[in-house]
């Protein structure tokens, strides 16, 4: 038999289709606010949506909220990292033209 | 048999190479970006050439996946092996059904002459090319990644199959696992700036 040593927390059924509900609802409200031409905000208001879905799942489905804070930490580094490239490259092209 | 797991080092490693993933479309979300502001206008009309309800329709269809895909490893964590099998069988059917309709997305496009360096795109303005070059290169790569995370689920199946993957040793669909919600998340950020910002 495998030994445990860890604990593993278990994501309910109910959890799950809960989170996979709160997405599809999502999904529909960005479509739906696509409809609308709110000039530059489009792009805000799809890309904010996008990333309340994304923390739905990386937390949920990908159990980050259940990991250890290490796992944490590096998850922000990285988007962190990556918005600086995006930060950065903007302050060029956003000058330049 | 008795072997101490390191689940921590396993998933570790897992989101280690998942964060190169994530640097990788993120040059490509970047150079989109980039385009975007120097092109709006052409960017907008040739968005408007992709068909949302399709768009929309793989949303749902990936969206779907990811559940049953955490529905599995929620499933083998509490024993119940077979729904795990079931559920890991409805992410792959959800994957093959992505496929299929990216399928007939890229054909129509092909078919009306829309693809990279043929001569109807050159013939327009410079900004449309750039549009539908990203469009392809960066729905293309996605497309590889569910191609090859179906592998990889298909293998996990297997091994569940052989008793290797368990309700007391699941390390192997738990790492498949994040790898296909990776594959969920890109596409979250592909759909509306593909589809719908136009």
């Amino acid at each position: 038999m495998t030994e445990h040593h860890e604990e593993h927390h278990t994501v309910t059924y109910k959890l799950n289709t809960i989170i996979w509900g709160l997405l599809l609802v999502l999904t529909a409200v960005t479509v739906a606010a696509a409809q609308f031409d709110f000039g530059f905000l489009n792009v805000v208001v799809a890309l904010s949506i996008a990333t309340v879905k994304a923390g739905l799942v990386i937390l949920f489905f990908m159990h980050l909220k259940y990991e250890k804070p290490l796992f944490k930490i590096i998850v922000f580094i990285t988007f962190l990292l990556l918005a600086i490239a995006i930060g950065f490259t903007f302050f060029d092209i956003g000058y330049r033209y | 048999m008795s072997v101490i797991k390191d689940y921590t080092g396993a998933k570790l490693g897992m989101w280690l190479f998942l964060f190169t993933e994530v640097l990788l479309f993120g040059g490509l979300f970047l150079l989109y970006a980039a385009y975007l502001h120097k092109f709006p206008s052409e960017f907008h009309l040739a968005g408007k050439e992709l068909n949302v309800v399709l768009g929309a329709t793989n949303t749902v269809v990936l969206i779907s996946s990811s559940w049953f895909m955490a529905m599995s490893i929620s499933a083998l964590q509490q024993g119940s092996v077979d729904q795990s099998k079931k559920f890991l069988l409805l992410t792959l059917a959800m994957a093959l059904t992505f496929l299929v309709i990216k399928y007939f997305e890229w054909s129509a496009k092909i078919e009306h002459g829309i693809f990279p360096d043929s001569p109807e795109l050159l013939a327009r303005p410079a900004g449309e090319v750039v549009f539908f070059g990203l469009y392809y290169l960066m729905t293309g790569l996605h497309g590889l990644h569910v191609i090859l995370g179906g592998g990889l689920l298909s293998f996990a199946y297997f091994l569940i199959v052989q008793g290797k993957v368990t309700p007391q040793d699941f390390v192997f669909l738990e790492n498949s696992g994040l790898y296909w919600h990776l594959v969920d998340l890109v596409w979250i950020f592909l759909f509306p700036l593909f589809y719908l910002i136009a």
